[in-house]
């Protein structure tokens, strides 16, 4: 129990259908740092983080975030989901969109009022869309949906941030104005963990890296743990017999 | 729906100035309601069962066949995720038998005349079907939100033309009603004619155009890449779910006609993963139900025909819910049992041989004794279980209990247990020097892997763990194992 | 015969009332049901609420309101959860799971029903009978005045069911939106969903009574996926949704006295005509909405259409131009190279002339400076991304025209300046014409 840590992760597997999806994580996040998660496509980055949330279940393995179960400290962690999670031709507004992000602290049943609008607006002033405020989610570009997205997470204003793939397909202003935030967060002491493709600019952005393929390859700070030979294990060789036996595994299991 | 329709039909009845019920509808509701359910005669059963009756052995043919042929095309509605289009199609017909009946006088036809109203309904599914590709295509409405629009809005306005037809002179003893709740009785041989040709019509277009079907169900991206009319496939196939709809409104009637096109086909999926066994299984049921409702509305001349085909439709959808053979819960059920207990059965056997390993580093026989209490110890797990393990192993012959408690393995026993032991070691080197896994984690790793090896697989780890091999045929244990460890 | 003889406001005048309430009623829960993409699920719950009705009518023996009204809510809610377990426990797609649990429902329901009017000693019809006294003739009073029994029933319903959307205005916005932020921030998406199915439940009991699950049913879908076209606003769509349902409604009863007239019949079915009229504003919506509809979109293509070949056009004459400066080109040519009608073509130029990007000749057409300023750039942008093409997507020579010929006619400055970077300001495009330059 170690209450200044934002994330402990110990011995975290997630299957599903029993199939392995990520195998025995630990990961030590350590407070005011940009965690960058990197691995290859299915390497189980994405179920990392909704492991971590609760939204899928896990196999065994325990997740601490400040010391505390998530439940317990949920209103500390805020969520970006991959921008193709939801329906953007739902009728709602960007500043509806943000203010989804206040609906835990406002509390059942109670309206959202001006002051929590106010809020909202600031957030999207600081990812640069205050004039798109009023805007149709269903008229936003791909960038534009992603910096709703992550004003939404910053009215949470929480102490954790869980990012999944905030940088895909998303134009060059945005990435710029997206790394701009997380620099201003890291100030602010908060935490980012965020899942990541473009392996050039991880130095550049993020502290420490988690190399994942099913399992931890390493963990660390970036400039020792983000080696080419780590990278090789991560990215190269994978465990096909590993791979095989899962997947016989998961046929036998479908059966049942 | 027979009462909503009442009851709609009341309302209007009631906005004529005076609130006299007229007469028409006043008979509507009796036939409804004043039926007296009574156990029938022997002879009546007899009648039925033998059929006996020309009149129940068309009915029963009549409906066996369009089971059959409702459960066919429904096999390729419930694959193509499409289960409730039959919905939203079936009730699209009303209006046009509505319609059919009030037109006909002045086209010179019948209006009484069964293919009349029935060409009429296969008009306005079709322009049901045009709705629902309206909807779906030109606006940004999802398909859940197209099939209840249509069903709703053609149904209100079949309702409100039937009203009408109501008001004709001839227009009640048409029995256009039993189009809503179904009415068997009062099927003639023509009618079964015509459900035979209809339905044998759907069977063919399905032989034909058997793969392509199956493609646009399995794969449409695909098929449309391949160069396949993805599209007029698609109207096929609600054309021939407009076929069989219509051809069901006088035996099952409308409302329940779509428990044809989906419970046999969703039944028949708990039995095969083969679709054309699928198919064949599905017709199977959807006929039985047809029969057996039928029959049972024979027998019990005032139970609603169409309930009753339905209700014995879902009495064996869920017995194949619970006995089907490939996806049933209970072979699920009894699969898992399997699983558990070969899993208990590998652990016990590997339980020994780590002790008897531990005790005496040359395995050369099998035959010393061990206590129960040391392998109770080994893995959490209760001696209750345990115990029916053993006595499980001692059956087949894999080890021998001794009077005091202690046990041995058997020759074979041995042989086994040294396999199970040299597939789990290999899986834990592999896991050690392949994935990085902790060699104090890595017993529990392989043990969640291990109990689904196959032959193939544990020779491709032999050979890539060629160089660790131990002469004797069992790895070492890569990790302390009972005696530096986890001796109790 | 205009039928104006049988409409009184003392009467007809409760029946529109009873429809709008019910349309209201169903309506504001529909919504939800819309964007969850469970549209279907309102049809269902109010088929299968029958054998609710029937039993609760063997265990009470009596036609009271209450038994049957809690009977037909818990069916309802059982619907609901029966076909999520026949999901889950036999892996069957949700729909054909629905269509399994819903009309076994109805078929046991109608069975039971014919039993139910025997066992007790009731004249024809005694389910009906009790619906017929709901009609606007069995009415209590309120305050002296006497009020149809279903106006307050429906009225209570509509007021219950326009607190749970104005109370949980957020929660379920959040849960249709995104259920897993909505569970992680600690609203259940589960639990809004239960709590929308005994709304809807409850909605279809009590309109079951009155105007039948016809009507009922298109309400819950019909007036929000109308409404869903015509705004993007959650807020305005549910109002909208709400004002359509009444106007259906109105329309309807109307319609559904005077309309048969015209034909020589007496009056219609009101809840049938009422679920039409739905429909047709429906269809009326989706044909004119402002962003979406489907003539709109007709006309913004067109207008693209005509955009783009008004460009294609002027890059024409500016090729023209090039080969030979000064050339004067005849609207005959230009409406064959660009296979087009020679009217629309003639139609354009003249607009040209008139923004004076063309002067207009004896032999033809000629560019003016103007002209040849939007010609060059429309030529560049064809050319660059011509180059590009090549250069950076590695197509081949032959394939590019087409595409480049799409894109010019969507590239601003920017992107051209972005185009000339990226392809290193190349000074002719593959198939070696002179890329036009710009003013920088």
């Amino acid at each position: 129990m170690n209450s200044s840590l934002p994330l402990a992760v110990n011995d975290l597997t997630v299957a599903w259908h029993r199939k392995p999806v990520i195998w025995d994580v630990d990961i030590e996040v350590q407070p005011g740092q940009l965690v960058g998660v990197v691995g290859p496509n299915g390497a189980g980055k994405s179920t990392l983080l909704k492991a971590i949330m609760d939204l899928v279940p896990k196999a065994s393995g325990r997740v601490e975030i400040f010391g505390q179960s998530y439940r317990q400290s949920r209103h500390r962690v805020g969520y970006v989901p991959q921008r193709e999670s939801v329906d953007w031709d739902f009728p709602i507004s960007v500043l509806d969109v943000v203010t989804m992000g206040l609906y835990g602290k406002i509390g059942w049943c109670l309206p959202v009022r001006r002051k929590h609008r106010d809020i909202a607006l600031r957030a999207l002033e600081q990812v640069g869309m205050s004039d798109l405020a009023n805007r149709q989610i269903s008229q936003l570009s791909g960038g534009q949906q992603q910096r709703t997205f992550l004003a939404r997470a910053l009215v949470q204003d929480a102490d954790l941030y869980l990012m999944d793939e905030p940088f895909a397909a998303v134009d060059a202003a945005t990435e710029k104005a997206i790394v701009e935030i997380l620099r201003d967060m890291r100030k602010a002491g908060k935490t980012a963990i965020v899942i990541h493709h473009d392996l050039p600019t991880v130095p550049e952005y993020f502290d420490a890296v988690v190399l994942l393929n099913m399992r931890v390859v390493a963990c660390g700070p970036t400039k020792d743990v983000f080696t080419r030979e780590n990278l090789e294990r991560t990215y190269g060789g994978r465990l096909t017999l590993l791979d095989e036996a899962t997947e016989a595994m998961r046929r036998r299991e479908r059966t049942l | 729906m027979s009462v909503l329709l009442l009851l709609t039909l009341f309302t209007a009845g009631f906005q004529i100035s005076d609130f006299r019920l007229p007469a028409p509808l006043l008979a509507v509701a009796e036939s409804l309601t004043n039926r007296s359910i009574a156990w029938p005669e022997w002879e009546q059963w007899k009648r039925v069962l033998l059929v006996q009756d020309y009149n129940t052995r068309v009915v029963m043919t009549g409906t066996g066949l369009l089971g059959m042929a409702a459960g066919l095309v429904g096999s390729f509605t419930l694959l193509r995720r499409r289960a409730l289009m039959g919905d939203a199609l079936s009730h699209a017909t009303l209006p046009g038998v509505g319609l059919a009946f009030l037109l006909a006088p002045y086209l010179g036809l019948d209006g009484k005349s069964l293919s009349v109203l029935l060409t009429g309904a296969a008009l306005s599914g079709i322009l049901g079907v045009v709705a629902i590709l309206y909807i779906r295509n030109l606006t940004r409405l999802k398909e859940d939100a197209a099939l209840a629009i249509v069903l709703s809005v053609f149904f209100g306005a079949g309702i409100a033309i039937l009203t009408i037809v109501q008001q004709v002179p001839s227009g009640h003893a048409a029995g256009l009603e039993s189009f809503i709740y179904g009415k068997t009785a009062s099927m003639i041989a023509s009618d079964a004619q015509l459900i035979a040709t209809a339905g044998l019509l759907s069977m063919i277009i399905i032989a034909l155009l058997y793969k392509e079907l199956t493609l646009l169900c399995f794969d449409e991206g695909f098929a449309g890449a391949r160069g396949y009319p993805v599209f007029f496939l698609d109207l096929l196939l609600m054309a021939l779910v407009v076929i069989v709809t219509i051809i069901g409104l006088q035996a099952v009637g409308l409302v329940l006609m779509i428990a044809l096109l989906v419970i046999p086909a969703a039944a028949a999926r708990f039995w095969t993963h083969d679709l054309k066994r699928m198919m064949l299984i599905s017709s199977g049921i959807g006929g039985g139900g047809g029969l057996a409702g039928s029959a049972m509305s024979a027998v019990f001349p005032n139970l609603p025909s169409g309930a009753m085909i339905v209700i014995v439709c879902s009495c064996l959808f869920f017995l194949s819910l619970l006995f089907g053979r490939s996806r049933g819960v209970l072979v699920r059920i009894a699969r898992r049992w399997d699983l558990n207990r070969s899993v208990d059965r590998q652990h016990l056997l590997r339980g020994m041989y780590e002790l008897l390993e531990a005790r005496e580093p040359e395995t050369g026989s099998g035959a010393i004794g061990m206590p129960f209490s040391q392998l109770l110890a080994m893995r959490t797990w209760s001696s209750f279980r345990l115990l029916r393990q053993i006595e499980r192993c001692r059956r087949a012959g894999l080890l021998v209990r001794h009077d005091n408690a202690r046990l041995s393995l058997t020759e074979a026993g041995l042989a086994e247990a040294s396999r199970l032991v040299h597939e789990h070691r290999l899986w834990e080197l592999y896991l050690i020097t392949q994935a990085d896994v902790a060699p104090a984690r890595v017993d529990q790793a392989a043990d969640t892997i291990e109990h689904v090896l196959e032959p193939e697989l544990i020779v491709q780890l032999e050979e890539l763990l060629a160089q660790q091999r131990m002469s004797c045929g069992v790895v070492a244990s890569p990790h302390p194992t009972i005696e530096q460890g986890r001796m109790p | 015969m205009s039928g104006l003889e049988n409409w009184s406001w003392a009467y007809d005048g409760w029946i529109v009332l009873a429809g709008m309430l019910c349309a209201v009623a169903a309506s504001l829960p529909g919504n939800f049901l819309l964007l969850r993409r469970m549209s279907l699920l309102g049809d269902a719950i109010s088929h299968a609420i029958l054998p609710g009705l029937a039993v609760a009518f063997f265990v009470s023996e009596s036609r009271s309101s209450w038994p049957m009204f809690l009977g037909a809510v818990i069916v309802g809610i059982l619907t609901a959860l029966f076909t999520e377990w026949i999901r889950n426990f036999g892996d069957v797609d949700e729909g054909a799971s629905m269509g399994v649990v819903f009309t076994t429902l109805f078929a046991i329901g109608l069975v039971l029903i014919v039993q139910a009017a025997d066992h007790v000693d009731l004249d024809p019809g005694c389910v009906l009978y009790g619906a017929i006294e709901m009609t606007p003739l069995d009415t209590l009073n309120v305050a002296g005045q006497p009020i149809p029994r279903v106006v307050i029933v429906l009225g209570a319903v509509t007021l219950v069911n326009l607190l749970f959307v104005v109370l949980f205005f957020k929660e379920l916005k959040l849960s249709a939106f995104d259920p897993a932020l909505a569970t992680s921030v600690g609203f259940s998406a589960r639990l809004m969903h239960y709590l929308l199915m005994v709304i809807v439940a409850v909605t279809a009991v009590a309109s079951f009574e009155t105007a039948g699950n016809i009507l009922v049913v298109a309400m819950f879908v019909v007036p929000p996926a109308t409404a869903f076209l015509l705004t993007e606003r959650l807020g305005v769509m549910i109002f909208c949704s709400a004002i359509i349902a009444m106007l259906s409604a109105g329309l309807g009863h109307l319609s559904a006295v005077f309309l048969p007239h015209a034909f020589g019949f007496q009056s219609t079915s009101t809840s049938g005509m009422m679920a039409l009229c739905a429909g047709m504003l429906f269809f009326v919506a989706s044909l004119v909405s402002p962003r979406n509809g489907v003539i709109v979109r007709i006309v913004r293509r067109q207008k693209l259409a005509l955009r783009i070949l008004s460009e294609d056009l002027i890059a024409l004459l500016y090729r023209m131009d090039e080969r030979a400066r000064d050339s004067a080109v005849s609207p005959q040519k230009l409406s064959a190279v660009l296979r087009s009608h020679t009217w629309l073509a003639a139609w354009l130029m003249n607009r040209h002339v008139r923004t004076g990007h063309v002067i207009p000749s004896e032999s033809g057409y000629r560019l003016t400076e103007a002209g040849r300023q939007l010609g060059s750039v429309l030529v560049r942008s064809h050319r660059l991304w011509e180059q590009y093409l090549v250069s950076e997507g590695g197509v081949a020579v032959d394939r590019i025209h087409g595409q480049a010929e799409k894109l010019e006619h969507f590239t601003n400055r920017e992107l051209r300046d972005r185009l000339d970077e990226i392809t290193a300001a190349p000074a002719t495009d593959p198939h070696g014409s002179r890329i036009p330059s710009e003013h920088k």
